[in-house]
């Protein structure tokens, strides 16, 4: 089975904080580190070709050093790496990242079952994986607890899907995004760095895109227009609404609407 | 030694000192009665929780007039039935008293009341972007703890225990006398050092109610390895390579699947590898990223050179937390495998931690006890535990002593002591005298008489 996980590098702290004035990110000491919610998913995809063979290729968009997070998955065990990676794809929202990893899982080659992570603890919109499946026209699941089997070109999983689990059997090729904390990720290893081979690690820029259309991309395929990063107001002032998880959303619904925030 | 008992006067005189923070009878939680171990037993007759020097000196000065002995507590995580009150008597509760004072950042100090837990103290020392540098395992001891008993932790290999890092301390005498010892100096060469005697005398000098902590700025990077070999002679013989190596690792542990394998089912939650029986894990920081890669990379190759299997890196927080938090949880898991336990926190040559790990696996077979055991490899300070799984009383305590008399003599053979950091208290004396002799037991109780001529603190404890 051939499984391609995809995956981003962001900021090595989860405490990221706005510059209250220049409202720009004021980035860690730390550097950047593989998300962690995507190492759930790689783990899950090793553990897959364990059970049943064949690949586990990664794929990330970003900057050129983006290649680090390809490369430590690499020494996690993983077999080869895509990196998209143009200026054409800078400032994307959800919608032009999605439709850009499409692209890139379309030239990466065949590929029976994409895992995404949850969501990124940078971005955390959780969309990117269900918006690359549509654009690729495949069927997709969130929040996957267990990988139960692969049988007769399926994939059976359980997803937590709030107040109920799951159990779905899903026609490959196809996407699930795994929930967080559903496996111990394994760690990177250090023989298999010292080994690394470079030509594992594959760049991909617009034009090897089967759509060169470069207002697809980036800012230009972009609905969403920033206009300004602002750390959100701190109050410590709560409200405690209690009832059921239907009841709480249409108290919670009045209570927002109330306020004018929606 | 003849004590007196607390008379109804007397609770009338405690409470008047602390209204509402005075127990008694079965008001007093049975929690009291013994430490996290839970081998000695004790009921105090009073509980006092104490707020500030001044009152721990009111305390004193009452049980000195008195002679009622008195025995500090602060979280109650000890291992040796240090405090515990055996004697009856006055338990003096610290607990509560957990103030941050001062934070000096001329002199790289922090001081603090006695009661701070280790966790708020590393927390603190954090949020300001500093490192008290003792990492002790059990984060919810009092620094006060910390100090009674020298507390060593998993960064001893690089920064020292806890006398090393505490540069003054204020103390209440059995009379009540408040005393400073030490000051914020750096160096110090006047006279006798009082203060370094009442660290690690497990509350049998003085009670420690303030002290004047070494911070230093916080490494920027730390990167963590974790090492699995064929084998733990393996695993344990590179370490005395690693210690020549010319890189000091700020931490090295040793594990064996066995005890990871409880851990996981104690915190329900996988480790992140079962690649072999016998693992290293190495810590290494520094104010660069590239010089902690070369540390750890010089370290890495090493242990592949010395037939480790492979070598695993934890840099990001999350995998720290998935390794560290088994680690952290292996006392509790392997307690919670077995009904009762005691345990044997000797400490030997670094360059004999392999053949003694070997040893006790020849003790367990002998003694027909189990005996799981981790630690510190790169200090020599080891955490053996001696499980009971279901022994008749009279059974458990013979087994137990021959254990623990061949695994003592063993260690003073090869130039080991007792205790590498959880102290002596009422379990390990006699251990101590067969260990040490009887002149410097005479020489140690010569101190104390000193300190506390009518033996009213923590009596029957250490010599």
């Amino acid at each position: 089975m051939d499984i391609l996980v995809c995956v981003k590098q962001v900021p090595g702290s989860s405490n990221v904080k706005v510059d209250e004035k220049t409202g720009l990110l004021v980035r860690p000491k730390k550097g950047n580190k593989l998300n962690p919610y995507d190492l759930f998913a790689i783990e899950a995809a090793l553990e897959l070709r364990e059970q049943y063979g064949g690949t586990v290729r990664i794929l990330t968009m970003g900057p050129p050093q983006a290649a680090e997070a390809l490369e430590e998955c690499l020494w996690m065990g993983c077999d080869e790496g895509f990196l998209i990676t143009d200026r054409a794809f800078g400032g994307a929202d959800v919608l032009a990242t999605s439709y850009t990893i499409s692209q890139g899982i379309r030239k990466a080659g065949p590929v029976d079952l994409i895992i995404c992570g949850k969501q990124t603890t940078d971005g955390d919109t959780a969309q990117v994986g269900a918006e690359t499946a549509e654009h690729l026209g495949i069927p997709h699941l969130s929040n996957v607890t267990r990988i139960l089997s692969v049988e007769d070109g399926s994939v059976v999983v359980e997803a937590n899907q709030e107040n109920m689990i799951v159990k779905e059997k899903i026609q490959m090729p196809c996407l699930i995004c795994t929930d967080s904390e559903v496996n111990t990720p394994r760690l990177p290893s250090y023989r298999r760095k010292k080994a690394m081979d470079d030509s594992l690690i594959h760049s991909f820029t617009l034009n090897d895109f089967e759509d060169k259309d470069n207002t697809h991309y980036g800012l230009k395929g972009s609905p969403t227009q920033v206009q300004k990063v602002f750390p959100p107001e701190k109050s410590t002032s709560r409200v405690m609404v209690e009832g059921s998880s239907e009841e709480l959303a249409e108290k919670l619904g009045k209570l927002l609407s109330e306020r004018k925030f929606i | 030694m003849m004590f007196n008992k607390l008379t109804k006067e007397d609770f009338k005189a405690l409470e008047s000192m602390l209204p509402g923070r005075v127990l008694d009878g079965k008001s007093i939680n049975e929690d009291y009665y013994h430490d996290e171990l839970g081998t000695a037993f004790g009921v105090p007759e009073a509980l006092v929780k104490v707020l500030s020097t001044e009152e721990v000196s009111a305390v004193m000065k009452f049980a000195f007039d008195r002679n009622i002995p008195v025995v500090v507590r602060g979280s109650g995580t000890g291992l040796v039935g240090g405090a515990v009150a055996i004697n009856g008597g006055i338990m003096l509760d610290t607990s509560i008293m957990k103030k941050v004072l001062e934070l000096d950042e001329n002199n790289l100090t922090v001081t603090v009341q006695s009661g701070l837990l280790l966790m708020e103290l590393a927390a603190y020392c954090d949020e300001h972007g500093y490192q008290y540098c003792p990492d002790p395992g059990e984060k919810s001891a009092t620094i006060g703890g910390n100090i009674s008993t020298n507390a060593g932790g998993m960064r001893a290999m690089k920064y020292g225990v806890t006398r090393d890092a505490v540069r003054a301390i204020t103390a209440v005498l059995p009379t009540g006398e408040i005393m400073q010892f030490g000051s914020k100096v750096v160096k110090n060469s006047s006279g006798y050092d009082l203060k370094d005697l009442i660290i690690g005398s497990e509350g049998t000098l003085a009670v420690v109610t303030e002290a004047t902590l070494k911070i230093i700025p916080k490494p920027e990077y730390a990167i963590s390895i974790l090492v699995p070999f064929k084998s733990m002679k393996d695993a344990i013989s590179t370490v005395p390579k690693i210690i020549r190596a010319q890189v000091t690792p700020v931490a090295t542990e040793y594990m064996s699947q066995y005890v990871i394998l409880f851990a996981e089912e104690y915190l329900g939650k996988k480790f992140p590898t079962h690649a072999s029986d016998a693992y290293l894990l190495l810590t290494f920081d520094g104010n660069t990223r590239e010089a902690v890669m070369h540390d750890m990379e010089t370290i890495a190759d090493l242990c592949l050179e010395n037939d480790a299997i492979d070598v695993f890196m934890i840099d990001t927080d999350e995998r720290s937390a998935s390794v560290w938090s088994a680690r952290g949880a292996f006392l509790e898991a392997i307690k919670s495998s077995t009904d009762q336990m005691d345990e044997c926190d000797v400490v030997v040559p670094r360059s004999r931690v392999a053949d003694f790990i070997l040893y006790t696996h020849q003790v367990a077979k002998e003694v027909g006890l189990r005996i799981p055991s981790f630690g510190h490899a790169g200090d020599g300070n080891l955490h053996i535990y001696l499980c009971r799984d279901g022994l008749e009383d009279k059974e458990w305590e013979k087994r137990k002593h021959n254990a623990f008399k061949l695994m003592y003599d063993r260690a003073k053979e090869i130039g080991g002591l007792v205790s590498g950091e959880h102290g002596i208290g009422l379990d390990k004396r006699p251990y101590l005298l067969n260990m040490l002799g009887e002149r410097q037991l005479e020489l140690m109780r010569g101190i104390k008489n000193v300190f506390d001529p009518k033996g009213i603190l923590n009596p029957g404890k250490v010599i």
